[in-house]
Order: C-alpha cells, then structure tokens, then sequence
C-alpha cells in the first residue's frame, strides 16, 4: 500500500514587490496511514506554505503553486476542481492552527461552529449533530461539554480553545490532520497536555498527522518521521531517532548543539549557528545554507545538492553528509 | 549603598542568600500591583480584583542575572512594569540602589532611567522604522548631551554597533531591511548607549529564530562581562533562562513560589510546580523522551479574578493536602538561599 500522503516536487511560489520569492522549491514528503510525521524548521523556510498548499489554501495572487503533485490516498488534490477540493477539506484532512483565537468565529458559540461542519460534511441533523458536539468535546478533554457548549470562543481559555480545534478537526473522522505549530502560542505545561491528547487520540483513531513546528523538543517526543526544511527545501530526512543522534547536514547538527537542553550540564558558552537567516529574493546559486556552513567546500557555493540517501531511509541534502557521519551529538557531552 | 539594611540576621530575606558581599543594586519588596475590574459604561461599578503581582519580595545583586520565569499571566510583565514605575505599584517598595523609585519625581527618574535600561520582546515595535539603525543608536548620546557633537555621536554609534556584531555597512540600513537578530542587536547596541548598570530583559530572545537565540545569548553574557552589568531577565523558557541566569525566581499567579541559585533550582527544584514545569519542557533527544517520566499537570491557571484560597497552586497540585487550602503558605527558606512558598516542602 502507498503512502496516504505523497507530496512530490511541489513548488509554490510568490510574487512580492522585491522579487520572486520561491517559498516551496521542489519538496517531496510522504505521510503513511496512521503515523505522526514532522516538518521542522525556522521562520520561511516553508514549511506551512507546503501545508497550505496541500490545502490548496495558498492567497492567489501573490502565491501560486508552480508545479508537483499532492497525492492523497492515491488522488492528485492539485487536478481537484474547487468544489471537490471543499468536499475534502475538513472531511478527509483536517488543519489545525497556531492560533485558534484567529481560526474560531468569535460570533458563533462553540457549539454551532462544531455542529455546522457536522451538519454539512455527514449531513447530520440538529439533534444528531448536538449530541455528537458534546461527545467531540469529552473526547477532547473540556469538563462539562453541555454546558460549553452555548459559550463563545472569548469564554475560553488558550488552552482550551486548542482542544475545541482538535475537537472541530476530528468532528469528520479525517485521516489526516495537519497540525501547523499546535502549542506554540501555550504555555509550556498546557502544551504537554495538548501534544499527549494530540498522540492519544492519533493512536485511538488511527489518523496520520503532519505536524509542523520550529520546536525540537516537540518533535523529539512525538514524530515517528522528520523532515527539516531551510530555504524552501527539505535537507534532511530520516526517523526521530536518525535526525537526533545521527544527523547528517549540517543544519540539522547547528539546530541541536545550539539549543540548550535541560537533560545535560550547563554548558559554559551556546554553539550558535553563525550568520543570519537566508534571503529568500537572493539566495546563493549553490547549497542555501553554505554562506553559514561550517563545512562547507567550494562546490557547495554553485551546486545545489540534491536529497540523498545516507543509510536506509535517512536522506540528506548536503556534499559532504558522509563526512557527518560520526556520533557528534551524544547527550552526555 | 550597602546590603539590603531591612532584614536583620533573624529575619532573612529572599534578596540573596545572606553573608554574600555582592551588593544589591535592585530590591523589590512586597510589592503588590492590583487592577480594579469595572463593569457598566456610564457608571463604572468595581466588580473585582486582579491581584496581578500580590506581595512580591526579591533582590538582584550587582553582577548577576536574575531569571524570572512563569507561564502567561502569572505576572512577571507586570513585575517589570513596575519596576520601571510604568505602572504605579499598589503597595510595596522597589528600591533602586537604595532609593525608592516610587517616591521619585519625574526629573529623578529620569536620571535613574539612564542607568536601567530595558530591551523588549518584539525588536521590530520598539525601533522607529523611519530611523536607520545608526540614526537609532545615536540618538540617546545626542538626546542626553553625552556627545559633543553629531560627528561624535556617529562614530561612538558605529562603535556600539561593532560591539554588538553589527557589521558597518549596516549604519544606512533601517529596521525593515534587518532580520530579527540583527534588530534585537541593534536594540541591544542603543540600550548601551546610556552606559547603564542594569538591564531588564522582557523574553530577549523567545521572537527569535532557534539559530538565532544562542548567537543573541551568547552576546549578552558577553556584554555583561565587558561592562560588569546586572541583569533582570524575564522569560518563560526554562532551558534559556537556566543557560543565563545566576539565580531564578519561579512565579505563579502573581506569586513567587520558589527562587534559588540556578543549581539547586534546576536539580533539585522544592516547589511542586516548579517541578512541574521542568517536566513538562519537551528535551530534543527521542531516546531520553522515551525513558521520561509524564507528569502532565493537571488543570489550568486559576483565574486571577477568583483565586483559590489558601495555596493558588494547591488545586493542580499532586501533593495538596486539606490544609494547603486554609493558608498563604509562606515564602521560608528551606535551605540555605533556597526559598519556597510550600508546606510540604
């Protein structure tokens, strides 16, 4: 059986003032039914635009998609007319976003934005749709569902606002839910109650996740597979357990030494990644991330290299992966 | 200036951990902010009490960084807002090299603020977009006739910004054409202008990108090396703030429930809710996750409106009992410079 996701060479591009930004540039990724897989990377490196576009939600202009495939459950969704691609969405794939104060309607209760997506995508009737509202919103954890029902969206804590998203995101019983920066707007202690209900009910329902976030710790705990991303390109590839312990571009190594950990001894200085973020208007001819590589060779100022294998299904982006190839990141140094 | 003269040996304090030589440059003591909740449009009626900071007590001494942590709302902006006498403080003191800052003047404080400087979250809102970065960094020599002339001014800017690792080039630039690095460095550059003794950070680095962080940390424990500068630092991120910090102050729902040397803090934390957030800080190891131990707390903040009595933790506490319902507990030092607001400690 294929993957339920298959995203292959997508590029989605955007016209700005400055210049033609390409924000996706020939990304593939695949999610198989059932598994939590991760995008990783920082501020415009693209990684909710490939969401977006799976979504097919990117603004028109300035975006557009340029080229690749989106293929779920065997279907290209970039050959879907508009109402097919409504159909889906919601129904098969769910997203739930960063902010959910932004994603509610303020004016609806809680309990009429989660019964109208139930009426429209299973035609549900009222009293249906009413009773399984309340059930979304045990299964999610909110105490006292009946009576939150008729509250709005303000009368809701952040925390529980995110639990209302996943309740509205599993209302259809999608297979695929992508989940764009999930905690990140919640406080540290309801961030861990949000990620071990997102794996719970994961596991329970059997729905595959795509879960997108610039956060390390996060996807540690809760990816099975992970994909980082600089530039607009995925540079690496490979299970939690390769990206942590084995990681084989350099990015990724720069990412994890220079995070502080908790788990280990204070460290008398930070090992920063060098030089700034990348300009997407003006990025180098060659590897992205050469100008703050430490690694770099001359050829990695003109040639772009490609996604390789470096073992198995460990894929890395980078002319001198093999050389990376010692355990360099142990937790106890 | 001497130690702190308001707590004798009897009567210790949380500013510091007692025979210490280190002076205090900082105090706050019982410092309570209160924002009265109004309802109706014509009449407004006082319909309660947001006890933001209620009765906040600690002291930073000269040369250290002092982290305060804790999740939103908990108070440590407000904590900072006071400080600055941005908010006038519902009761309490915060002495500033000894002298009450909330009995001051505006002409006092005026001169005291040259020597407190503050860096913000967002570097984008807090720099004039219509200034270039060494127009911004110039700027305060000129306002407070620290140079003698605008050529002056330009060349200790270029110098500041050097300091920061802002590249000359970048003097014409303004802040739209700057990263989020760069314009936090550029923050950082005019904050030491003034060439402060102490400077308060509200999250310096959460807006950053994760590359990002560790270069902006870095140049701080540099900085605060070169000008022996103090440092307040409020964040919520444990990982950040025990890189940084010398001591840390751990707040709850307006309350300081724990603080202690960053050590004895992190390995062996007394509070349970400190405990609590250190375990729910996801670490970036998949094999270390696996072997964790999950202790997600239960529940959610109380709502400052309606505070539990009693212990404002004790409702998502796992070690509650029936008493910690009854009183406040206090903040008693358990072990030598290691404070905690618990019973069961």
């Amino acid at each position: 059986m294929g993957p339920l996701l298959e995203v292959r060479d997508l590029r989605t591009h955007f016209a700005t003032a400055e210049g033609l930004i390409r924000a996706v540039d020939g990304v593939s990724y695949d999610v198989r039914e059932g598994e939590i897989v991760a995008l990783v990377g920082e501020s415009g490196c693209g990684k909710s635009v490939s969401a977006l576009s799976i979504m097919r939600l990117i603004p028109k202009p300035p975006g557009r998609i340029v080229g690749g495939e989106v293929l779920f459950a065997g279907r290209d969704l970039l050959t879907l007319d508009d109402e097919q691609m409504r159909r889906l969405r919601g129904r098969e794939i769910a997203m739930i976003f960063q902010e959910p104060m932004t994603s509610l309607n303020p004016v609806l209760t809680i309990g009429r934005q989660l019964t109208e997506t139930l009426e429209v995508h299973l035609g549900l009737g009222k009293t249906e749709a009413a009773r399984r509202a309340i059930e979304l919103l045990g299964l999610v954890g909110i105490p006292d569902p009946e009576r939150r029902l008729p509250q709005y969206p303000h009368q809701f804590s952040g925390g529980m606002r995110q639990r209302v998203m996943i309740a509205m995101a599993l209302s259809c019983r999608p297979r695929l839910i992508l989940a764009d920066e999930p905690t990140t707007a919640l406080d540290v202690t309801i961030q861990a109650q949000i990620l071990e209900l997102l794996k719970d009910l994961s596991q329970r329902f059997g729905v595959a996740m795509l879960i997108i976030t610039h956060n390390l710790g996060v996807v540690a705990r809760y990816a099975d597979r992970v994909n980082v991303m600089y530039a607009g390109k995925v540079i690496e590839r490979g299970t939690a357990r390769e990206i942590y312990h084995d990681p084989r571009h350099p990015y990724t190594l720069g990412l994890l030494r220079s995070v502080p950990r908790l788990d280990v001894p204070r460290k008398a200085k930070l090992d920063p990644i060098e030089g700034q973020p990348p300009d997407l208007v003006r990025l180098p001819p060659g590897c992205a991330f050469a100008p703050r590589c430490k690694f770099a060779i001359p050829r990695c100022a003109h040639d772009v290299p490609p996604l390789l294998p470096v073992g198995g299904e460990h894929l890395s982006a980078c002319w001198v992966a093999e050389s990376l190839a010692s355990p360099v990141v142990s937790p106890a140094t | 200036m001497s130690e702190a003269p308001a707590f004798g040996p009897s009567e210790r304090s949380p500013a510091g951990t007692g025979g210490s030589s280190n002076r205090t440059i900082l105090e706050v003591r019982n410092l309570k902010k209160y924002f009265p909740v109004t309802s109706g449009v014509l009449t407004q009626r006082v319909v309660g009490v947001v006890k933001a900071v209620d009765d906040v007590s600690f002291a930073v001494r000269e040369g250290e960084t002092l982290g305060l942590v804790g999740e939103s709302g908990c108070g440590k902006t407000t904590t900072v807002r006071c400080i600055l006498q941005l908010e006038k403080p519902t009761g309490g003191e915060v002495l500033f090299e000894g002298q009450d800052l909330a009995r001051m003047d505006e002409g006092e404080l005026r001169a005291v603020r040259r020597r407190i400087q503050v860096i913000p979250q967002d570097p984008y809102g807090s720099l004039n977009p219509r200034m270039t970065v060494g127009q911004t960094v110039a700027e305060p020599l000129t306002v407070h006739g620290l140079a003698a002339s605008r050529a002056e001014a330009t060349a200790q800017a270029a110098d500041l910004l050097a300091m920061v690792g802002l590249s000359g080039n970048l003097a014409d630039r303004y802040p739209h054409e700057l990263s989020g690095g760069q314009r936090q460095r550029v923050g950082i550059a005019r904050a030491l202008t003034l060439k402060p003794r102490f400077i308060l950070f509200d999250e310096p680095v959460s807006a950053l990108d994760v590359s990002i962080q560790a270069q902006i940390i870095n140049l701080l424990e540099d900085l605060q090396e070169e000008f022996s500068l103090t440092y307040l630092l409020v964040a919520h991120d444990l990982s950040v703030v025990r890189h940084i910090s010398d001591r840390v102050a751990v707040m709850y729902l307006g309350k300081i429930v724990e603080i202690a040397d960053r050590r004895a803090l992190y390995e062996q934390p007394l509070h349970p809710y400190t405990k609590a957030l250190l375990a729910a800080v996801p670490i970036p190891d998949p094999t270390v996750e696996a072997t964790r131990e999950r202790t997600v707390l239960k529940g959610e903040v109380a709502s400052p409106l309606d505070p539990p009595a009693g212990c404002v933790f004790h409702p998502r506490c796992p070690i509650a009992i029936p008493e910690c319902s009854q009183a406040v507990p206090p903040l008693r030092e358990v072990r030598a410079g290691h404070w905690a607001a618990c019973i069961r400690v």
